[in-house]
């Protein structure tokens, strides 16, 4: 069964910057700034290309990066839900 | 107000008004030749008044007033009322300024660049950039650091030096006597007496400084030292900034840009003199 399908805002609503072992976003219509690691600025960018699943947000991840898609479904599931409860990403 | 001071404190500027006339003659005594704020015009606005009418002269209590308040503020004792003063400044500070990014830190200059020391209470930036500004540094304050979001150039705010009991002895073998204001005893903060940036301190005031070099002091353990990773200091200083989330964009751009480009150090130290000596060659090990 397919899983919860997620939007974010467009890439310019963020801004980002790399620290030495965290990533910075600073969410501009929330001014919230919030310390992240990967996968989390990958996944956001994953989903500039539209809204998208976990299973779906591993595949375009997999056309990008090396890593194996499967398996990685369920981190990224986790890593969306923890996403939205704090306002990065929205049910689609 | 009856008894009024204006000041400017580096590029802000206040407006001091008092129900008696004590706090403002020490004031003045103590801030002599600062100068006054920009085209008359002051940023921020303290009062110091009676908690009520009758309060002025029965068993007088001094209340915090101004543009920014905290409501549950205890009154103060009048004996107390130059620290009241200092305390209201303080607060329209913390709670008011929006033009530059606020970091709860002492700073020193040497050669146009600056080296930054925050900390918890009690870890002795305050002392320590007192001692560094009378030995060879140009104190830049030992309370707020203000970095513009702008240029990314830290300004001064040298304000009087708020020394809190062990301190005081400290200064007081370092400073001649007439730099320094009553001492206060009883305090809800202790014992305090204020000192005054010396002369050279105060005459650069307007000038800025760029970030160089930032400590993490703690006071109260043997020497030790570590470098600090990038996240960590970010960390650490949007602790120690009471805007940051005000200034939003800016406030980002520019810690960022803070931590990204200037080294930073923890040091613990068992002594004053310890951590000057580790100052002075950790600024020179960082080529500056």
């Amino acid at each position: 069964m397919a899983g919860p399908c997620y939007e974010a805002d467009a890439p310019g609503a963020r801004l980002h910057r790399s620290l030495d072992a965290l990533d910075l976003i600073y969410h501009r219509p929330s001014g919230m700034t919030h310390m992240v690691s990967e996968p989390v600025p990958q996944i956001l960018a994953a989903l500039a290309a539209g809204p998208a699943d976990a299973a779906k947000i591993a595949r375009r991840l997999a056309a990008t990066h090396d890593f194996d898609a499967n398996g990685a479904e369920d981190a990224i599931a986790a890593r969306l839900a923890e996403l939205e409860a704090v306002g990065l990403v929205r049910r689609a | 107000m009856r008894h009024r001071f204006d000041l400017r404190i580096g590029p802000v500027g206040f407006r001091i008004g008092s129900a008696w006339r004590a706090p403002i003659a020490a004031l003045g005594q103590l801030y002599r030749g600062y100068p006054k704020p920009v085209d008359g015009i002051a940023d921020f606005t303290v009062r110091l008044e009676p908690e009520t009418r009758w309060r002025r002269f029965v068993r007088p209590s001094v209340a915090i007033r101004g543009d920014f308040t905290l409501p549950d503020a205890a009154p103060l004792a009048l004996a107390h009322g130059l620290l009241a003063a200092e305390m209201g400044m303080n607060l329209q500070m913390a709670l008011g300024q929006r033009r530059y990014l606020i970091l709860h830190a002492s700073a020193v200059e040497r050669d146009g660049r600056a080296l930054l020391m925050t900390g918890h209470s009690g870890a002795g930036k305050s002392t320590l950039a007192a001692i560094l500004g009378e030995r060879g540094w140009r104190f830049m304050g030992d309370e707020f650091a203000l970095l513009d979001p702008a240029t990314g150039l830290l300004h001064a705010f040298p304000r009087l030096v708020s020394l809190k009991n062990q301190a005081i002895a400290a200064m007081e073998a370092e400073v001649a006597p007439d730099r320094f204001g009553p001492r206060l005893s009883g305090t809800p903060k202790g014992d305090i007496r204020h000192l005054r940036p010396n002369d050279a301190a105060i005459a650069a005031m307007s000038a800025p400084a760029r970030p160089a070099l930032i400590l993490f002091p703690r006071f109260g353990f043997e020497s030790a030292e570590r470098p600090m990773g990038e996240s960590e200091v970010f960390v650490r200083l949007t602790q120690a900034s009471t805007n940051y989330v005000a200034l939003g964009e800016p406030g980002f751009d520019a810690l960022g840009h803070l931590v990204k480009s200037v080294p930073a150090r923890a040091i613990d130290y068992p002594d004053t003199g310890s951590a000057v000596t580790m100052a002075e060659r950790l600024w020179r090990e960082a080529g500056l």
